[in-house]
């Protein structure tokens, strides 16, 4: 550890220089949101005066649909950890004959374009009265959610000893009781992994925003952001504020469980 | 407690709850994926056969039309070129997202100070939504009052700047770079793992041989790296063949139709023209794309395990 500092500095430096250059765009789009409302689109490289009135209209205009893109978000890492988590243990853990079949199917999960579902969704909701719903939009978001974190917490659940298991069984819990004060604290960490996914799966959504709102009452911030800019060129600083507003998860998880995201991008791709 | 005492005189019996019980923990999660993936499969397929269509929603009434949904389709010129462009649009994407996630990955398997917090901080394109990054790089390219423009005048490379967006080759250049932009932090997050399982020590015994960088990374990296990246690129494949929210928020699909995909062609099919049969049939079309190389990915997949 001591000798690596003092030959690796040139490279630290080439590793800044790089990033700034990807996380440019994020820099960006801080810097025009703190701009003016009127000069926005000549604003300087630097916001020498920042100007807090962008994020004002931001908040007035779009600050319940954060909320939105919030209660969902929650609703579907709730929904998503609920089915997978015990899916994940039994396909893991109990030898059952149509395991192989059910991992198929999540597999091709992965492959279907959701348009299709949005598509087919779409007509179905209409008939049962969840356009424009909290409900609809958590179970339509959760096609991200579950399958990834079946796959995740499946991954993770093979490596609990099966001795563990069955000393819990022997010493009389029962098979729900084993599952939840053994297994799921166990696999606290893959847990957190599946939900932060999860949650910026649902957070991101932007296709079923689109497509299963058509009124005002039930919108996403990313549906919210995508009629700003049809409706509010003149206004960059405001719609500069809301992508900034509508970036702090991400920011956010990345700060503190960074250890997470790296693991739930690879574990999640490669098993 | 006589249900205590019967499973044990019942063998049989028992273990058949135990099934059943057992079972019990997948139902909920397997009942959802056919309910959101099954069904829409399904409703798709019936669809593209119906002409469903807005009135369909007030007289309920969606005629079977045989295969005319799809022979319109296939017969626009709209359908060949979307599907041209899908395929410029993925293979531009996984090419750049590959190669600089690749030149990303390696530069990581340096030792230096820091290497740990930029790795992280790399993730960051990636976890934005993807609304938040078209509407930067929408922002950042505006021909008139885009910094990138700008730029390009400050340093004189340029004196009328290039129309990013406004220009029909272009833009799906324009798109193309932006996603390839928002696909590098998980190419270099897979990649990087995939180096980082290499025995150093194969490392040391190329050193030892005699081979310079160049020959290590082709005897030792890339053979070993090979089942991690055939699972990048398929992975890749599958998710970028269905791209819509960048195309959407960035273009539009235009200039006259330059970036138009058949995602957003179908997107636009069903949700702006009301045509959710024709809409049902494009998407169809993408899904075979995507099954066909869901079969390459199962068996990329298993040549990796097996490795």
């Amino acid at each position: 550890m001591k000798r690596a500092p003092a030959r690796g500095w040139p490279s630290t430096i080439v590793g800044i220089a790089l990033l700034a250059l990807m996380l440019f765009p994020v820099y960006w789009i801080v810097n025009a949101s703190l701009q003016p409302a009127g000069n926005t689109l000549r604003g300087g490289w630097f916001p020498f005066h920042p100007d807090l009135s962008g994020y004002l209209t931001a908040l007035r205009d779009q600050g319940g649909n954060l909320v939105t893109s919030l209660v969902v978000a929650l609703g579907s890492v709730a929904l998503s950890l609920g089915l997978a988590a015990p899916a994940a243990y039994a396909l893991a853990q109990f030898r059952l004959r149509g395991t192989n079949l059910v991992l198929f199917g999540i597999l091709v999960t992965q492959m279907v374009p959701g348009i299709v579902v949005a598509n087919a969704l779409y007509s179905a909701y209409t008939d049962l009265g969840l356009l424009n719903s909290y409900l609809g939009l958590i179970l339509a978001d959760s096609t991200a959610g579950v399958p990834f974190a079946i796959i995740i917490l499946r991954s993770f659940m093979r490596s609990i000893p099966r001795e563990v298991i069955e000393a819990a069984h022997v010493d009389g819990a029962g098979r729900l009781r084993v599952f939840r004060s053994v297994v799921l604290p166990v696999s606290r960490n893959a847990l957190i992994t599946a939900a932060v996914f999860t949650f910026l799966f649902t957070w991101s959504d932007f296709l079923f925003a689109l497509t299963l709102t058509t009124t005002q009452t039930v919108r996403p911030i990313t549906l919210g952001i995508y009629q700003y800019i049809g409706a509010h060129t003149n206004q960059w600083n405001a719609v500069m504020a809301t992508t900034v507003l509508a970036s702090v998860p991400a920011a956010l998880l990345l700060v503190v469980a960074q250890r997470h995201l790296a693991a739930g991008a690879t574990s999640g791709a490669v098993k | 407690m006589p249900s205590r005492s019967r499973p044990v005189t019942d063998p049989a019996r028992a273990r058949c709850w135990e099934r059943l019980a057992q079972w019990m923990y997948i139902v909920p999660a397997a009942a959802y994926l056919l309910l959101f993936f099954g069904y829409p499969i399904a409703k798709n397929i019936v669809m593209s056969f119906q002409q469903y269509t807005i009135t369909t929603f007030y007289t309920g009434a969606a005629p079977f039309v045989g295969l005319q949904n799809y022979s319109k389709i296939l017969a626009s010129d709209l359908f060949s070129k979307a599907l041209l462009t899908t395929v410029l649009f993925t293979a531009g994407s996984i090419v750049g997202q590959f190669a600089l996630g690749l030149a990303f990955a390696l530069f990581f398997q340096r030792r230096f100070p820091l290497n740990g917090v930029l790795r992280s901080l790399l993730l960051l394109p990636w976890l934005l939504p993807l609304v938040v990054s078209g509407t930067a790089w929408r922002w950042m390219l505006d021909p008139d009052t885009g910094v990138v423009n700008a730029a390009l005048r400050a340093l004189r490379l340029s004196s009328s700047g290039i129309p990013w967006l406004t220009g029909t080759s272009q833009a799906l250049v324009s798109v193309i770079l932006i996603n390839i932009w928002v696909g590098i932090p998980f190419n270099t997050a897979i990649l990087y793992g995939g180096l980082q399982d290499i025995p150093r020590h194969l490392y040391e015994a190329a050193k030892l041989d005699g081979a310079g960088p160049l020959a290590s990374f082709r005897h030792v990296t890339w053979p070993l790296l090979r089942p991690v990246v055939s699972v990048v690129l398929v992975l890749g494949v599958v998710y970028t063949v269905k791209v819509l929210d960048i195309i959407l928020v960035v273009t539009g699909g235009g200039p006259a139709g330059a970036t138009e995909t058949l995602a957003t062609q179908s997107y636009e099919l069903s949700f702006q023209q009301f045509e959710f049969g024709r809409g049902a049939a494009m998407s169809n079309v993408l899904i075979v794309i995507s099954l066909a190389f869901a079969i390459v990915y199962l068996r990329a997949n298993r040549r990796a395990r097996n490795v």
